[in-house]
Parts: structure tokens; sequence; C-alpha cells
């Protein structure tokens, strides 16, 4: 069965730091476009969502058609956004989870700076790992 | 294993304060952070820290004496490896493997597997060429110094740009005689 996942990282200054389509469906360039659209709308209902929970894990909170979006937010509001079309929410939950522990390490990095693009191919490479074993 | 080498675990006694591993990490991840904000330039960095720990070294090397335990090195051999058993033991709390002697005896590699100054970092692209460690290579060079060994010391192995472990090459240039301040007839 093929999947769209697209996976994007937005800082608390609202930039995107991190992009990666993880989905195994055959990639298509306006499809890329409209990911990042759907994405870039959900983030006003992040932020009225976000203050009406204690949990980083903000489960679904848009739809597209049938795409779903599911954000985590960390404790510095740095926004983890997943647009994928499955529901497996476990599945979701712990791939961010553990994409957060990924991140805190990023951040622990004095050579990297906050707020700033991650591209560690490091990073890619473990975020894609993460993708294939839960979605 | 030399005599000298032989007492207790110098690091164990009660003499060397310990820090917070993650705190000593950072601290020294925002030195040199602050360094390459402050340069720009990678080698002028990689100079800075060799400069800020031949500082740190010539200072360190009294107290290090003070506190090891250990008795007068014979040869430059028998100083690397109190350098690598007791010295790194005592301020990293890693041991080196001394190897690859040279066959004067006069160069020689402390090996480092792990290194805590490291944990989490990881060489971003724009800055390549940095010797993220080299402030290793001051104190040494410093510490010998002050015990009259002018030596040369480089990382020629380095986990951060993707070598298997750390390798810092240690060359003895020459034993500085000590000068006596005073005359000999005076």
């Amino acid at each position: 069965m093929s999947s769209t996942a697209c996976f994007v990282i937005v800082s608390r200054n609202d930039s995107p730091i991190y992009e990666s389509e993880v989905g195994t469906a055959p990639k298509k360039d306006e499809a890329a476009h409209l990911h990042q659209f759907i994405l870039h709308a959900s983030l006003d209902i992040v932020q009225d969502v976000v203050w009406n929970t204690n949990n980083m894990f903000l489960k679904v909170v848009d739809k597209f058609n049938d795409l779903l979006v599911s954000v985590y937010v960390t404790a510095g509001h740095t926004r983890l956004m997943l647009l994928h079309d499955s529901r497996n929410e476990d599945g979701i939950k712990n791939f961010f989870q553990e994409v957060h522990e990924l991140y805190i390490k990023m951040l622990l990095n004095p050579l990297y700076v906050p707020g700033s693009r991650i591209s560690s191919p490091f990073f890619d490479t473990r975020v894609r790992a993460l993708a294939r074993k839960y979605l | 294993m030399r005599a000298s080498l032989r007492p207790s675990d110098p690091a164990a006694s009660p003499a060397v304060e310990r820090v917070n591993a993650e705190l000593f990490t950072l601290t020294y991840g925002a030195i040199v952070r602050q360094l390459l904000t402050d340069y720009e330039e990678i080698d002028e960095v990689n100079k800075q820290l060799d400069t800020m720990g031949y500082n740190i070294g010539a200072r360190l090397v009294d107290d290090f004496l003070a506190k090891a335990n250990i008795t007068k090195c014979t040869d430059f051999r028998e100083t690397a490896d109190v350098i690598a058993k007791v010295g790194f033991k005592m301020f990293l709390n890693v041991t080196a493997t001394v190897a690859n002697w040279s066959s004067d005896n006069m160069e020689c590699s402390l090996i480092l597997d792990d290194n805590p100054l490291v944990d989490f970092v990881e060489l971003p692209e724009t800055c390549q060429g940095l010797s993220y460690c080299n402030i290793l290579c001051g104190v040494l060079r410093g510490a010998l110094e002050m015990v009259s060994m002018r030596t040369e010391v480089k990382f020629v192995k380095d986990m951060l740009r993707g070598d298997d472990a750390f390798e810092i090459r240690l060359k003895l240039l020459e034993h500085v005689p000590e000068e006596y301040p005073y005359k000999n007839d005076e």
C-alpha cells in the first residue's frame, strides 16, 4: 500500500527548518506545493489548539480531502507537523516522540544555531528511518 | 605498566573535584561557537583554541603534578604513558592509548576512542576544516613546555571528520635545559 506523508518542522518564528517527503507514494511536483500549502494553512489552527491541552501531541488538527494533519508541539514551541493519509495514531505519536528526541540532540549541538535550517544529513537519514518504521 | 603508574587511581581521589559532564561539554561548545562568530575564519579559530589550550596547560601542569602523586619520568615514552593513563583520566575521565612510536622514540600518537568534548557535536558543512578539540593540543603543548619539553602537537584523526577515533600526534622537538636565574660565580 502506498501512502502519502510529508513531514515539516516549523521553528517558533514560523519558518520551516526541516522538510521531507516521507511517504511511499510516487512523488509529484505539484503535490509537494499542495502539501506545503495545507500545512501552512493549519498553522493557525495549531496556534489555537496548543493552549487547550497539556499534551505535546495535538493529534489530528486539520483535514484536506483525504489528507490529515497531525501536529506535535515541543516545549520551545517548535512544531513538528505531519501530513498523512493513514489513520495510525499510535505510530504517529511514537514517530513524533522519537523525532523530538533527535531534535533535542540537534539543539544540544553547539554548532547548530536554534531556529536555523537543519541541514545535517545524519538527522535526515534518521528521520527517514523513523518514518519507515512507524508510518 | 610502569612503576610510576601504579599508585591508586588519581581520578578517584577526593582531591579531584568533578563537574557535570553535560555542563562541561556545552560550556566548551559555547566557547567554540563564540570563537567562530568572533574570528569567522576556521584557521584562526583553530589557532585561538590552541593558544587558549596552551595557557590552560601551562597552569594545569602544576595542578596535575601536585595531585597525581607520580614519580619523575625518565624518558619521553614514560611521559607519554603518564599523559595517556593518568593525565587524561584525571581531567577528562577517559584513557588514551599510546601507539605508533617512531623509531627514534621522539614521536607517538595518543588515541582516544571516547572524547567527552564532542558529545552532541556534528560539524556543519560551513565548518569542515574546524579542529573542534584543538584545545587539547594546546593543553598538551603548554603542559609539556612547562616541564621543559618543547613539543609539536596536532590532531591527525578526528571522529567529527569521519575517522574511527581521535588521534593526537605528539612530537618531541627538544628538551629545553632549565635556565638558572643566577650565574655560577655569584
